[in-house]
């Protein structure tokens, strides 16, 4: 029998407290009418203008998304097929260095990554910018979706395929007409994680990017490191709602077709 | 045809990026500063052929790492680093580990909620949670106001830009990956284990140390190691957070290739990092690959 006693409620209350007020009183003072950040002067959505005027951060979020999606589609196509050669590929030649190379990305210090992209770049010529970007961010996230990928193809029963390819399905139909649309949740959420990280990234980007394309991260941080802005406040809390909104919209996505799912089921026990 | 195409295709993309540019990484370490463009030396001239690949091997050697133990600010960096990331992670599982418990002990409907609260930070811009504490933290900030306010203190303290603050960043923002792992191993607890304890004599608090904490010692081990080896790279944190005085290896490797362009150094400094970070990876998979066995 599960209770709450009153020390479980503490702790609850005080982690998630610890979790939230932090960016509670970012998004509270970012209607601060005041230039000072922390002296609260009425209730203003000045910032929120501002911001939408400055063309240096709207050009930076523009080249920020056109990164994500590029890279983030690019490293789920390259993450699931590494995903599915680990788990159905057999054995070939050179498998440990290539599960080696899935595995290593994901603990590697960013430093390092950006580091080594950078003089990979410099070494074969190639001038730094989005491109540059968008292959060094793909390189890390497709090793977080294959993570992802693999371990829902280690769960399916591996049956249904070779039903497929028994009825006389080529192996390219079976993992169209099964596979893919079993893994299909693990791959759109391969896909959110890759885009989500590639947004997110300031490290491996500064490394990569050249003065031709500055991303949002590396925008916010450049501004920040001289000091709190409100302008940054409202860019957060704008950031933060989408982030919401997103992370919502997908829980409740996947707990109405897990209940479909158990519906379903229940409705084909009882034929 | 079509197996070979899907196996090469990533096989190849992750060769060229991944492996190709950390062999770089690892020559030029070996190579010595020059005032050129690239500003190392020797290139490899695979126009002189043979003799061209030999001057080149010839030309490498340790001075890069032989300089990191002469010089005081790389090992004290390095040592630094191993300090905050190690008493972080202990600070992260002192705060993580009663969330993970009480998340566990919460009733079945208020569960998916709680998850969704911890993993929501998680989707959140990292930056940005660093940021939020660039405006607690600082002189004027809430935090002094409240102590100042409270009467604890008398003239606000220098919190933001000292070594507290970093601490503070590292458990904020890596809390989810210390809470994630714990709270999946005490979930999956077996309550009658406890009820046995405590039916044989056992206090509640002895059935906790006795039958809770050795249970989960596989999340708190993953969850330590989720911690730990980010950290001891981490440069976000302490370049925005921490002071002059602050000394993190990954904010000495970025110094010492924007500021300084020394390439040989900072790959060398990389080198390092890498071989330390060796033995918590090793140990954090042989966890996991545990977890898996007794799992499967």
């Amino acid at each position: 029998m599960r209770r709450l006693t009153w020390f479980n409620a503490t702790s609850l209350t005080l982690g998630f407290a610890f979790l939230y007020i932090p960016m509670l009183i970012l998004i509270i003072f970012s209607f601060n009418a005041s230039k000072l950040v922390m002296v609260w002067a009425g209730f203003s959505t000045r910032w929120y203008g501002e911001l939408l005027q400055n063309e240096a951060f709207l050009s930076a979020a523009w080249t920020t998304l056109k990164v994500a999606v590029a890279s983030s589609t690019i490293a789920t196509v390259l993450g699931t097929m590494a995903a599915y050669v680990l788990i159905r590929g057999g054995r070939f030649w050179g498998r440990t260095l290539f599960s080696g190379m899935i595995y290593a990305p994901l603990v590697m210090p960013e430093v390092i990554t950006g580091l080594s992209l950078l003089l990979l770049f410099i070494g074969i010529g190639l001038d730094r910018g989005v491109l540059t970007i968008v292959l060094a961010h793909t390189t890390f996230s497709m090793c977080f979706v294959s993570v992802v990928v693999s371990s829902r193809l280690v769960s399916f029963d591996r049956s249904l395929e070779e039903a497929a390819l028994d009825l006389g399905s080529t192996p390219f139909e079976a993992f169209r007409l099964v596979t893919l649309p079993i893994i299909a949740p693990a791959v759109i959420s391969g896909w959110l994680l890759a885009f989500t990280l590639s947004l997110d990234d300031l490290v491996i980007a500064s490394f990569t990017s050249g003065p031709s394309a500055t991303t949002l991260p590396i925008k916010i941080f450049s501004s920040i490191r001289l000091g709190v802005s409100p302008e940054i406040n409202a860019l957060s809390t704008i950031l933060i709602l989408i982030v919401t909104i997103g992370v919502l919209t997908a829980s409740l996505v996947s707990k109405r077709s897990s209940l479909k799912m158990q519906a379903d089921e229940r409705a084909a026990v009882r034929n | 045809m079509r197996r070979l195409v899907l196996i090469a295709v990533p096989y190849l993309w992750l060769l060229t990026l991944f492996l190709i540019p950390f062999l770089i990484v690892l020559k030029i370490s070996l190579s010595d500063t020059a005032l050129s463009i690239p500003p190392y030396t020797p290139t490899l001239d695979l126009g002189a052929g043979w003799t061209g690949v030999k001057e080149f091997f010839a030309g490498l050697d340790f001075e890069n790492f032989w300089f990191l133990t002469t010089d005081e600010l790389y090992w004290k960096a390095y040592l630094s680093s191993l300090q905050i990331a190690f008493l972080s992670t202990i600070m992260t599982l002192i705060v993580g580990y009663p969330i993970a418990y009480g998340m566990a002990q919460a009733p079945d409907e208020w569960r998916p909620t709680l998850m969704l609260l911890v993993i929501l930070p998680f989707w959140t811009s990292f930056l940005i949670r660093v940021y939020a504490w660039m405006g607690i933290l600082s002189r004027e900030g809430l935090l002094n106001q409240f102590l100042l306010w409270t009467g604890v203190i008398d003239a606000p303290v220098k919190i933001l830009n000292t070594d507290t603050a970093v601490y503070i960043g590292i458990v904020y923002t890596y809390l989810p990956f210390m809470v994630l792992p714990i709270y999946a191993t005490l979930e999956k607890l077996d309550e009658s284990l406890l009820e046995a304890a405590e039916d044989l004599g056992c206090s509640r608090a002895s059935a906790f140390w006795l039958v809770t904490v050795p249970l989960s010692k596989s999340g708190i081990i993953a969850g330590c190691f989720l911690v730990f080896i980010p950290a001891l790279g981490e440069f976000v944190i302490p370049s925005l957070l921490g002071g002059s005085q602050t000394l993190m290896i990954g904010k000495v490797l970025w110094e010492e290739f924007f500021n300084n362009r020394d390439w040989p150094i900072a790959s060398a400094v990389a080198v390092v990092l890498l071989l330390i970070l060796i033995v918590p990876i090793i140990l954090f998979q042989r966890n996991e690959q545990k977890q898996r066995e007794a799992e499967g």
